[in-house]
């Protein structure tokens, strides 16, 4: 017996650990729509299995919990039942000694209270709420339901225009998604169960850079219905485009001096570059759409002449107005916020930062994008305050670290409290306040000033990136439903209202501050329903064969990720940073997708829809 | 076209091919399970795997092309133990009551386990507890399902109505009702495509064989049985016979046999339908502005369900006439009963059809209208007819032929031709032709209805002179009659006439019907008809001499008074449940 040894884990116990992960990425692929009591059992199944056995109501009580839930399941369980659930959770909570146990009930607390209409359908009527609805997950999350395992497999077969056409059944942005999108549909890609998820927005780059230009199919017979559009960003100009493609004349009316919404008054054209964002712009506006740019309505031009002028109208003007902080010393010269910098950088006119101090206060993308600019518009020191952590920013992780890597400072966890200023009321520093995290609330955690002096951070300049308002008064003033400044849609994008009627909205301004996708599927969702309104059942179809899935074994393989320009380099110019796959990359990727649109419940049921 | 081995035979196949056709052309053929051709395309139960040379994994030959130079082996090693250890899996979670199960001799899963000399299972048995309203015309028995998704695949492919659908997740999935619906809250039309497409015996029409042989067995009853048109052409199906001892006057021996008291044919009903339902038409297009259009055939209770729950408001559109076997019924316990002299509340009515709505339809609380009681009793499938058959180890080589008994038992070619899809159409036309006209027309003049190869239907104009051109609209499948139906709601088809029959083809692919896997027999049953309508004296149902008799002793004219109570009906005197999106 030695006195001590050197701990070294044995081979089953390296084998469970890779479980684990397995067992996390599965996790991460597990798809909408399984049954909540069911997931629920075998969670506390795998809990069960870590108690160390010490405790009583841990060791005994965790199963029989798990009893007492499959026989519901299995149609033996009484009404009673729930009852002794909730009783034995609670006091297993109460008196485990240690977290193994407490932490296990709790989550049986959580289903009780979050899913109790699926346990008493399972004991009233020995039947499951849940069902596979959603076969095919890249699909069934993205919100405008784009044929991905369909372009994948074009994009293989080296039909990259086809790929194009597909994808702009549903979404008349490929360009745009391609280079900016924020690939919800990557979430839960089935792949994750084997080693990661499929790059698809960086395949949909691919397709759109070496496709060439693709001509948009032909519109079907005019309608004679017109239709007007508020808003030319992604939600509007697609709503325009499958109204179009459908016969109806659209006319978009456009506050600002360009279209593109916050593609163009958001988003970097290191990100997107203009010229693909213009390009991508003017194929959409070839169907023929009318558009009347720096007109508002409300001003330009009234919301009763439009409603009366046209036979509908669709509401997509965005979230654009800057939210403010509301700290003492806001009104200083050299405060902006984040909306009117990228609103003029949008039109052309550059800050020129040079030599600057700039401050940045904010965590979201929007931040990140001012926060990178502003290095390329030359400033001498780039500072971003966020007063939680880098992790609870909301801004996508690669954001985050490419702001770092062109110099960016990040500075967390500290609150702006005032803005300091000189007699000539030009901004010199933000004065800010450590935080401290506390208790953990909405699965954030909340927040508390730390024992320590306020920190001065010099500035020239500060802009503020803490999120965007809609400015929807106009619409309010002239009927139109709105709440705390969004405007009040259905799901089908109609106004509720009687008055209302033939008025639709969706996008930012429905929704709040979202996403390029969700605008663009907002607009479809919206064409869709107008030209039903309109009396129509026009089918938005294309005539591309998807390739047969081909049977090769899908042996674990690397994610193949797209490169970026060395940061160096990049923060001097406003070349677009990512480098797109190589025909290489592209195929490699490509030829990881599993085709759940053939294998497995795909090639029974919602594996594709061909029109909508 | 590709070019590839399957067990050292080369082969050349059109491109798209899947492996498992591939197999069989070459000699080598797959067993399969769930597949169904042009159905059922899902590789779900994976007994048809094989081994590909070059790909790890087995692969399911049922949905995955042929590829150039590709060498299959059908039977390597690997496959063998795979497939076995599938199909045990499978029979684990399969109540193999074989015995007594309604599909012992001709199930999809017993022959499989026999073809791959399956006789023990490693396996500990794992059976579903199941509810389910053993009352209802229709029965699943969860513990025999075996997932193939057949069933949900005809229902929405083509019946169109989504009666099922996968339950639950996870370990407890299982084919139910959709929508968390009992059976009974579905506007499920009954057809029982289902059930002929099942590969076990999961699905069934309810067994009313016991209620029969009750009846045969009460000395005060007097069992009256009728017959449907495709019933005399695929009765004999399961019993090995040949084609020459398949005959009509051989199921009326056997039928006797069986010891029914009278042997009736409901093809009868048929030419009283066609009596009714032409007189209808013809009081309808010479009162155009009267009635809604176009006006429905209302012969296949499959389809009446359909309308009322999926297009509730074109019930009216339907034919009051009540279908050959109701009417049948009503003619039975009144004219025959008062012409014989029995009591009718001592008539047993049986009816023997190739579908299982007939077996709700009887039991409508409104078809009461000869003396009270229902006026068809019980309805049994072709199936249970074939199961009595057996059950009596009756030897048809040695029955009689005989015939039909009289009054009830004469019919005309134009009744025949009930049993296939198109034959109401043409046989109505041809007595709507002679009411109007006064002459008959050619047997053969619209023959443009006759949609031998049972696609997507029929629309065709005639002309009657005097009355000029009727627009007329043929269908069978519910699937069908939906495109046609939608069609006519958008103002996209206008027609006088429609006749519609549920099931593919009509009652010969009916959901009674002896169920063969995999192939559908109904186009040759169905040529069968046609076939007895070429050959028979009469081809026109006003010229039946029994049907004359009936009119001039007891029911007047038709759609006169007697004949309105006692065989036509009011469509909204009963209820359905309404199509789910409708609500």
């Amino acid at each position: 017996m030695s006195r001590l040894d050197i701990n070294t884990p044995d081979r089953a116990q390296l084998v469970v650990d890779q479980l684990y992960h397995d067992m996390e990425r599965r996790i991460i692929a597990s798809g909408p729509g399984l049954c909540p009591v069911d997931m629920s059992l075998n969670f506390l199944t795998m809990c069960h299995a870590q108690t160390c056995g010490k405790c009583s109501p841990c060791r005994i009580g965790l199963g029989q919990l798990a009893t007492i839930m499959r026989d519901i399941l299995d149609g033996k369980g009484k009404m009673q039942d729930l009852d002794t659930l909730e009783k034995t959770a609670n006091i297993i909570v109460n008196t485990a000694s240690c977290t193994i146990g407490t932490h296990a009930a709790s989550l049986v607390l959580s289903g009780l209270k979050g899913f109790r209409e699926d346990y008493e359908e399972h004991i009233k009527h020995h039947r499951c709420l849940g069902n596979m609805e959603q076969p095919v997950p890249c699909v069934a999350l993205c919100p405008a339901k784009v044929d991905v395992p369909g372009y994948i497999a074009l994009i293989r077969e080296g039909r990259p225009a086809d790929a194009v056409r597909l994808i702009r059944k549903d979404n008349p942005f490929p360009v745009a998604c391609g280079y900016v999108c924020e690939h919800p549909c990557e979430a839960r890609c089935r792949r994750n169960m084997l080693d990661d998820a499929i790059n698809i927005r960086g395949l949909k780059r691919f397709a759109c850079d070496t496709a060439g230009e693709v001509p948009q199919p032909a519109c079907a017979p005019a309608t004679g219905k017109q239709i007007a559009i508020v808003g030319g960003g992604p939600g509007g100009l697609s709503c325009a485009y499958y109204l179009a493609l459908m016969g109806h004349k659209v006319t978009i009316f456009e506050k600002q001096k360009h279209l593109g919404g916050m593609l163009r008054y958001g988003i970097p054209s290191y990100r997107f570059p203009r010229e693909l964002l213009e390009g991508e712009i003017n194929s959409i506006l070839s169907l023929g759409i009318d558009v009347h740019l720096e007109t508002t309505v409300g001003q330009d031009v009234s919301f009763a002449d439009l409603k009366r002028d046209y036979d509908c109208l669709y509401l997509a003007i965005g979230a654009h107005t800057d939210k403010k902080t509301g700290i003492d010393g806001e009104d200083s010269h050299g405060v902006y916020s984040a909306v009117e910098v990228l609103r003029q950088i949008g039109d052309d006119i550059y800050p020129d930062y040079r030599g600057k101090k700039v401050v940045i206060i904010g965590g979201g993308n929007v931040a990140m994008d001012v926060t990178r600019s502003a290095i390329r518009y030359g400033a001498d020191s780039v500072t971003c305050v966020y007063r939680r952590r880098q992790q609870d920013m909301t801004a996508l992780p690669e954001e985050v670290e490419g702001a770092i890597a062109e110099g960016a400072e990040l500075l967390t966890m500290y609150a702006p409290v005032r803005i300091e200023s000189d007699a000539d009321g030009n901004v010199t520093a933000l004065i800010a306040q450590k935080q401290l995290t506390g208790l953990i609330k909405n699965n954030r955690p909340s927040l508390m000033p730390d024992e320590v002096e306020e920190t001065r951070i010099p500035a020239d300049v500060i802009v503020e990136a803490i999120g965007q308002g809609i400015d929807s008064r106009a619409f309010e003033a002239a009927g139109v439903p709105v709440y705390h400044g969004t405007i009040q849609a259905l799901s089908d994008s109609r106004l509720g209202d009687a008055h209302m009627d033939g008025v639709f909205a969706g996008g930012d301004c429905v929704t709040g501050p979202a996403s390029a996708i969700r605008a663009i599927a907002a607009g479809k969702v919206a064409a869709a329903n107008i030209d039903e309104h309109l009396g129509f059942n026009h089918e938005i179809t294309v005539d591309v064969d998807i390739p047969e899935p081909r049977l090769d074994d899908q042996p674990p393989h690397a994610r193949v990720n797209t490169t970026e320009q060395e940061a160096n380099i990049r923060k001097h110019n406003f070349d677009c940073i990512e480098c797109g796959m190589t025909e290489k990359g592209a195929m490699a990727e490509s030829s990881r997708c599993l085709r759940c649109d053939h294998f497995g419940f795909g090639i029974f049921k919602g594996g594709r829809h061909t029109k909508w | 076209m590709v070019t590839l081995t399957i067990n050292d035979t080369v082969i050349t196949v059109p491109e798209g091919t899947t492996i498992l056709k591939a197999c069989n052309i070459a000699g080598h053929p797959v067993p399969s399970l769930c597949y169904w051709e042009g159905l059922n395309e899902i590789g779900a139960c994976r007994i048809c795997i094989v081994e590909v040379e070059g790909v790890d994994h087995l692969v399911p030959a049922c949905i995955d092309p042929v590829q150039e130079g590709m060498v299959v082996r059908t039977n390597s090693p690997r496959v063998r133990v795979a497939r076995r250890t599938n199909l045990q899996l499978i029979l684990s979670q399969h109540n193999c009551e074989c015995p007594t199960c309604v599909r012992n001799g001709n199930c999809m899963l017993q022959r499989i386990a026999y073809e791959l000399n399956v006789h023990d299972n490693p396996f500990p048995k794992d059976l579903p507890a199941f509810d389910w309203d053993m009352t209802s015309p229709l029965i699943r028995d969860a513990s025999k399902c075996i997932k193939c998704m057949r069933c949900i695949q005809v229902c929405d492919k083509i019946t169109s109505l989504n009666i099922w659908d996968l339950a639950g997740t996870g370990s407890r999935v299982t084919v139910n009702v959709s929508h968390n619906r009992t059976i009974g809250e579905a506007d499920c039309s009954y057809c029982g495509q289902c059930i002929t497409h099942c590969p076990t015996g999961a699905l069934q029409a309810r067994d009313d064989t016991n209620k029969v042989l009750d009846a045969l067995a009460d000395p005060d009853i007097v069992t009256v049985v009728q017959v449907a048109p495709s019933v005399r052409v695929s009765w004999a199906e399961e019993l090995g016979m040949d084609a020459e001892v398949f005959s009509t006057p051989k199921m009326v021996g056997v039928l006797k046999e069986i010891g029914f008291d009278y042997v009736f044919d409901t093809n009868f009903g048929a030419d009283l339908t066609i009596m009714e339902e032409a007189t209808e038409f013809a009081e309808r297009f010479t009162h155009r502005d009267q009635y809604k259009w176009p006006m429905f055939t209302s012969c296949c209770p499959g389809w009446v369900r359909f309308l009322k729950s999926n297009y509730p408001e074109m019930t009216d559109n339907l034919s009051s006439a009540k279908s050959p076997m109701q009417m049948f019924g009503a003619v039975c316990k009144s004219y025959f009963a008062k012409k014989a002299g029995i009591d009718p509340h001592k008539i047993c009515m049986i009816s023997v059809m190739p579908c299982v709505a007939k077996k709700a339809e009887c039991a409508l609380e409104p078809m009461r209208d000869a003396c009270g009681d229902p006026d068809v009793d019980i309805v049994i499938t072709t199936r249970e007819f074939t199961r009595m058959i057996r059950a009596d180890h009756i030897q048809i080589d040695n029955i009689e032929d005989a015939e039909f008994d009289s009054p009830l038992g004469e019919s005309t070619g134009a009744a025949v031709i009930f049993g296939t899809t198109g034959g109401v159409m043409d046989a109505a036309l041809r007595t709507a032709y002679y009411f109007i006209t006064g002459e008959n027309p050619d047997a053969d003049d619209f023959t443009e209805v006759r949609d031998t190869q049972f696609g997507e239907g029929r629309q065709a104009t005639f002309n009657i002179p005097g009355a000029g051109e009727v627009r007329i609209a043929v269908a069978s499948g519910l699937g069908h009659a939906r495109k046609l139906l939608d069609a006519i709601k958008a103002g996209k088809a206008s027609y006088d006439f429609v006749e519609i029959m549920a099931c593919p083809g009509g009652c010969v692919g009916g959901g009674g019907q002896p169920i063969v896997d995999g192939i559908d027999l109904n186009v040759y049953r169905g040529a069968s008809l046609w076939h007895i309508d070429r050959n028979m004296d009469i081809r026109f149902s006003h010229e039946n001499p029994e049907i004359q008799a009936l009119y001039k002793d007891y029911l007047g004219k038709p759609c006169g008074d007697k004949a309105h109570h006692l065989l036509h009906t009011n469509h909204h005197d009963w209820q359905m449940p309404q199509h789910v999106s409708d609500k």
